[in-house]
């Protein structure tokens, strides 16, 4: 426990520092305790409540379905939002200004939108303009909003990764007299993807997020809107909530771990360059190649 | 609506934040892993359950009227308090990311000249590591302004809730989706070129 805000400390800040502890642990305590009581008399500590989430029903009917749903909104964003983010991240380091400039515009347009206004606009498309049934409807529209907003995300992950490779690099594939997308291919974008992972990943936790706001907005069935619908039927409010949360901080938390294990082994590896994509997460990510360029 | 939202829980959000930090750096281990775990859970639930929560649970279950009966205002007050709640996760990260950019030799010339831990954090290590996150700062802000959307799930009249009903209503879907998007592109493309400026401006030079 060495820091070097402070020095180790000796016995009055010793004293000082168990002070603030038990001060600190007491204030905590009541907290904890005023939850507890006002779940208490509002009845929400019952058992009856909480019993729905030991037998199958719940979980086979409401939670799995919708667990289900959320993962399988957000693979399908990732697997189409990837090629396109990469697509528009090597159009943007282009040499050729009309085709870098586009590119650019269409990154930092859907860059700069709230991806609910999208996902809301995509519904409202689809509505009029195709004969998608009203089941299927919502997750046309939560994937189309995600993979928008998502692929101008990774473009600037992809943009930022090649960018973050040594010059050195592409230097000596030119001089061995590659073309310059054969450099591209073969030289810089694998080199990158290793570098962009950890970013690419952190981003997952991003889209699996993001997949909670069709829930509410959209209808679509996902973890988030299943809640309330068992919360609906067994009238347990507060223990769904906290059920469905505690599955969102596991499902995020390995993916978080994952990304942040990601990168350390590749900064530690000795194959690649050194240079990693730190996985960024400002709240949605907006800065996850930004920060590093 | 969703200006006035930003601005609110930005101000909370920072505060906040800044204290997360301060928890998470502080020579209390009690308190280092009470911000630790707040961060962690908060950062990986999305906002969308947050907000919902406030309404359904923080209001109706546990009375948290936010000081006033009118339904409006009080969606108003919990929006705020849950976004300014969930983006202090990543204000404190960012700050403590930042802190970590103040070369080690600021703080031990601060301890050998007697400051306290909190004098050390006030008056040394915060006024760099701020300066130095500026952009971090400002990528918050901008995921902030966005986020507002959200609010539009327990009834908050912001941006998303008003292109719904008016996409609802009128019939040129396309316009009206165009007009928000470009009004987001201006609210939140200058205060990323601003505060880029400012950044760079304010930034300590070594």
């Amino acid at each position: 426990m060495t820091s070097v805000l402070y020095d180790a400390p000796g016995p009055r800040a010793k004293r000082r520092n168990v002070i603030v502890s038990v001060v600190s642990f007491v204030l905590f305590a009541l907290f904890l305790w005023w939850i507890w009581r006002t779940m208490d008399d509002k009845g929400q500590l019952k058992w009856s409540l909480w019993e729905p989430f030991t037998t199958a029903e719940a979980w086979t009917t409401y939670l799995l379905p919708g667990l289900g749903n959320t993962l399988k909104a957000a693979a399908l964003a990732m697997v189409i939002a990837l090629p396109l983010g990469a697509l528009f991240g090597i159009a943007r380091l282009s040499d050729h200004r009309w085709i870098s400039v586009p590119a650019g515009v269409v990154v930092e347009f859907f860059r700069a939108i709230p991806v609910l206004l999208l996902m809301l606009f995509a519904n409202e498309l689809y509505v009029r303009s195709s004969g998608l049934s009203s089941e299927e409807r919502p997750l046309y529209a939560v994937v189309t909003g995600l993979v928008l907003y998502n692929s101008s995300v990774l473009a600037e992950v992809v943009r930022a990764g090649i960018l973050a490779l040594p010059k050195g690099q592409s230097e000596a594939a030119m001089a061995i007299g590659l073309r310059k997308n054969q450099t591209m291919t073969s030289i810089l974008l694998p080199q990158a993807v290793t570098v962009m992972l950890p970013a690419i990943v952190s981003q997952l936790v991003v889209i699996v997020k993001d997949t909670a706001l069709g829930g509410v907005l959209l209808q679509f069935t996902e973890l988030l809107n299943a809640r309330s619908t068992l919360a609906a039927n067994y009238a347990n409010v507060i223990p769904s909530f906290i059920v469905v949360a505690v599955i969102y901080i596991v499902l995020n938390f390995a993916l978080t771990s994952f990304a942040s294990w990601l990168e350390g082994r590749l900064r530690r590896g000795k194959k690649s360059t050194g240079t990693v994509l730190p996985a960024a997460d400002t709240g949605d990510a907006t800065a996850a190649g930004a920060t590093v360029a | 609506m969703t200006v006035k939202l930003t601005v609110l829980s930005a101000v909370g959000s920072l505060v906040w934040g800044t204290l997360l930090a301060a928890m998470r750096v502080s020579p209390v281990p009690l308190l280092r892993g009470a911000g630790a775990a707040y961060v962690n859970i908060v950062r990986n639930i999305p906002l969308t359950v947050i907000i919902v929560f406030s309404s359904l649970g923080l209001a109706d279950i546990f009375g948290v009227t936010m000081g006033t009966d009118n339904f409006d205002i009080q969606g108003f007050r919990l929006a705020v308090l849950s976004l300014a709640a969930y983006h202090s996760a990543f204000v404190c990260e960012a700050l403590r990311s930042g802190i970590n950019t103040v070369p080690v030799g600021q703080a031990e010339a601060a301890r050998a000249i007697g400051l306290s831990f909190s004098q050390t954090l006030r008056l040394i290590v915060l006024p760099q590591a701020f300066r130095s996150v500026i952009t971090p700062l400002a990528n918050v802000l901008i995921a902030l302004t966005k986020n507002t959307t959200v609010a539009a799930a327990i009834g908050v009249a912001e941006a998303a809730s008003l292109m719904k009903t008016m996409i609802e209503n009128e019939a040129q879907t396309l316009l009206i989706g165009a007009v928000f998007a470009f009004g987001f592109v201006v609210l939140t493309l200058p205060t990323g070129l601003f505060l880029g400026w400012l950044g760079k401006r304010l930034a300590v030079k070594r």
